[in-house]
């Protein structure tokens, strides 16, 4: 089987005045179908740059990348906005969903910019079932402002499996959310990847990479380490244990 | 499709900040209601003078005494005094397509009634000039070549200088006195408002141009001619044949100046209607600034827009959104604004103009080609002040548009 990422060499080097920040400094890297990644790394070690150009977001200064069979790496802007919109979902860590705006709407948007034309009460029908995913089907019509964090993050999760992409991308997916909907989420993402889904996750939290499958650790632009998680948490204990501490929590005087 | 995709988006911007896109058109809105204000009474202006004109008469062919240069010394018309009476009979005899010719003379004169008396125009004409000028009685008669040949003391009467010098009385049969001659009025002419130039054409009394030569004036020459051709396709062969005929009686040598002018009356037309335009266009242009301040407000807000929505375009363009895509979503978002803006300018424009018809008296008018050509600039407005903001938006960057705060 194909990988969906295959990276080789990547590196990215910014140039800003008269000093050139090497970000990426040669990272190779595969990720197969029905993988779920954590990328992890202090600020600065070259994560959120990695993250960009998985994203196709940005290109590499060198180095090929191929996503899902295609090769990426020298694809023009509105060819890369065409990738993103067909293979990559994205989760931000904050949300970024469209104000004022309908839940519904918001996972329609990515079809949108489809290349094919969609009726829109196909638009809509598979927007409810990316709704349905996430269980927000009876929240379709509420606008952002009128949900919760863990909400509106499995809204943007909804709006990201529209398309049926070859990987979902979400950058600190839980850096906005407390504990338990931190969990919740990340429940959410171990129910799409035991459905197949490949997802590729940033985040500087140890507790929440360990809800993966596999921890890369970058450091100074490099892999740091690559390594399967060995004491991996799911998220249906996780949150039993939390209900516990938290009811022993009240019951003490 | 995704163009009209991008339409709706732009179309759903806009009603999401109400306010703000009905203050941004208004700036476009004043600038059209201006625009179609202005040229309103600017062609209101340029009908009634083209209306006056043509109440000068059908078809005329006026001819000065003496010419314009003459030597080098410049003669007001009529001064030289070369054109005779012979010389108008000779063109009514003559000249093929002539269908009316009255001889002029023109002096201000005290005239007095009663214990009444008024400073007005004492006009020397033919009977024919009533038709000439398609200039109606209202009451009596108008004096006829008997008349002329026996010198007669009769008037015809306008209405001002009736007004002033019989008040509401009936002028008809009242002696009104010229110089100490009695004339006996026989005639009042309906009235004709002002004239190109402004003067009062009601301020006149109207004799035979034979009693104005010998009993008020005491010459033998005449100051004018007016002449009427039967059908404008005839007047350029009239103005020939007038100009030939003349200079033949006056025996002028070829290669000399004329000793009259002729002037058709489309010249007259021409140099009027030519103000009034320049002045149209003068107001339009005028109007048109606070179009381009409109427009400038457009790109301000759309300025604004794009810079609050800058996580919105980053949004757009991660999930696949193209340059063009968001470029046509700001540019259709601006050229509503103004389009929109230039309908309720228009209807709010006509209405303006209405009102001041109504409140003013002043004539008004605008032609189709203004009220499309008004739609056509606030729309083109919109497309060239709002293509900076919509280029800009489709230029960020979505990496730093997604973490703009």
């Amino acid at each position: 089987m194909n990988a969906v990422i295959k990276l080789e060499d990547i590196r990215k080097t910014y140039q800003t005045g008269e000093v050139e920040v090497l970000a990426v400094r040669g990272v190779s890297l595969e990720i197969q179908p029905g993988e779920f990644v954590a990328i992890m790394g202090a600020s600065g070690s070259g994560k959120s740059t990695l993250m960009n150009i998985l994203g196709c977001l940005d290109r590499p200064t060198s180095g090929r990348y191929s996503l899902d069979g295609t090769d990426v790496s020298q694809l023009s802007t509105d060819e890369l906005a065409d990738i993103r919109n067909q293979k990559i979902g994205f989760v931000f860590q904050g949300f970024n969903l469209l104000s004022r705006t309908s839940a519904l709407e918001n996972v329609e948007l990515p079809m949108l910019y489809a290349r094919q034309h969609m009726h829109s009460h196909d638009l809509r029908q598979k927007a409810l079932n990316a709704l349905g995913i996430v269980s927000l089907t009876d929240r379709a019509g509420h606008h952002p402002s009128q949900l919760s964090g863990g909400q509106q993050q499995r809204v943007a999760i909804a709006r990201a499996l529209v398309n049926q992409p070859a990987l979902v991308l979400a950058d600190e997916p839980t850096g906005n959310l407390d504990s338990r909907t931190s969990i919740e989420i990340m429940g959410v993402f171990q129910q799409l990847n035991s459905n197949g889904i490949t997802i590729v996750m940033v985040t500087h939290e140890p507790d929440i990479a360990r809800f993966t499958k596999r921890s890369v650790v970058m450091s100074d632009g490099r892999v740091l380490s690559d390594i399967p998680v060995t004491d991996r948490l799911f998220a249906g204990p996780e949150l039993e244990r939390l209900q516990q501490l938290h009811g022993a929590a009240t019951r003490t005087p | 499709m995704r163009i009209l995709v991008t339409i709706k988006t732009a179309l759903r911007a806009l009603r999401r900040n109400k306010m703000r896109s009905v203050l941004t058109a208004l700036g476009i809105i004043i600038g059209v209601v201006a625009v179609i204000a202005m040229v309103g009474i600017g062609n209101g202006a340029k009908a009634q003078i083209e209306a006056q004109i043509a109440s000068l008469g059908q078809n005329v062919i006026l001819i000065f005494s003496g010419s314009i240069t003459r030597s080098g010394v410049h003669s007001g018309h009529g001064g030289a005094g070369t054109l005779t009476v012979e010389d108008a009979e000779a063109i009514r005899r003559e000249i093929v397509g002539v269908s009316g010719v009255s001889p002029e003379l023109r002096s201000a004169a005290q005239v007095a009634a009663g214990n009444q008396n008024w400073m007005t125009q004492i006009l020397g004409e033919g009977p024919d000039y009533f038709e000439i000028r398609q200039w109606p009685l209202v009451e009596g008669v108008p004096f006829t070549t008997l008349d002329v040949r026996g010198a007669n003391k009769v008037a015809i009467i306008g209405q001002t200088t009736a007004q002033q010098l019989f008040g509401d009385e009936n002028p008809i049969g009242q002696i009104v006195r010229v110089k100490n001659v009695p004339f006996v009025i026989v005639g009042l002419l309906s009235s004709k408002g002002l004239s190109v130039m402004g003067t009062d054409q009601d301020d006149v009394l109207i004799v035979p141009y034979t009693s104005a030569m010998k009993r008020i004036l005491g010459v033998t020459t005449l100051r004018s001619i007016n002449v009427q051709a039967a059908d404008a396709k005839l007047l350029p062969a009239v103005q020939q044949q007038l100009t030939e005929l003349l200079r033949q009686r006056h025996r002028i040598q070829p290669g000399r100046d004329d000793d009259f002018t002729v002037r058709g009356q489309q010249d007259i037309a021409n140099m009027a209607t030519a103000q009034s335009e320049t002045m149209t266009y003068l107001l339009g242009a005028v109007a048109s600034v606070s179009l381009i301040v409109g427009g400038i407000g457009i790109m301000n807000i759309m300025l604004v827009s794009v810079t609050e929505r800058t996580r919105e375009i980053g949004i757009r363009m991660a999930v696949g959104a193209h340059a063009g895509d968001i470029l046509l979503q700001f540019l259709t978002e601006a050229v509503t604004l103004s389009s929109i803006g230039g309908v309720i300018g228009i209807a709010a424009g006509v209405g303006a103009a209405k009102i001041i018809t109504l409140a003013f008296n002043w004539p008004t008018m605008i032609p189709v080609v203004w009220v499309v050509g008004a739609f056509l600039f606030s729309a083109a407005v919109g497309i060239f002040f709002g293509f900076y903001p919509a280029r800009k938006a489709s230029k960020l960057n979505p990496i730093d548009a997604l973490r703009y705060e």
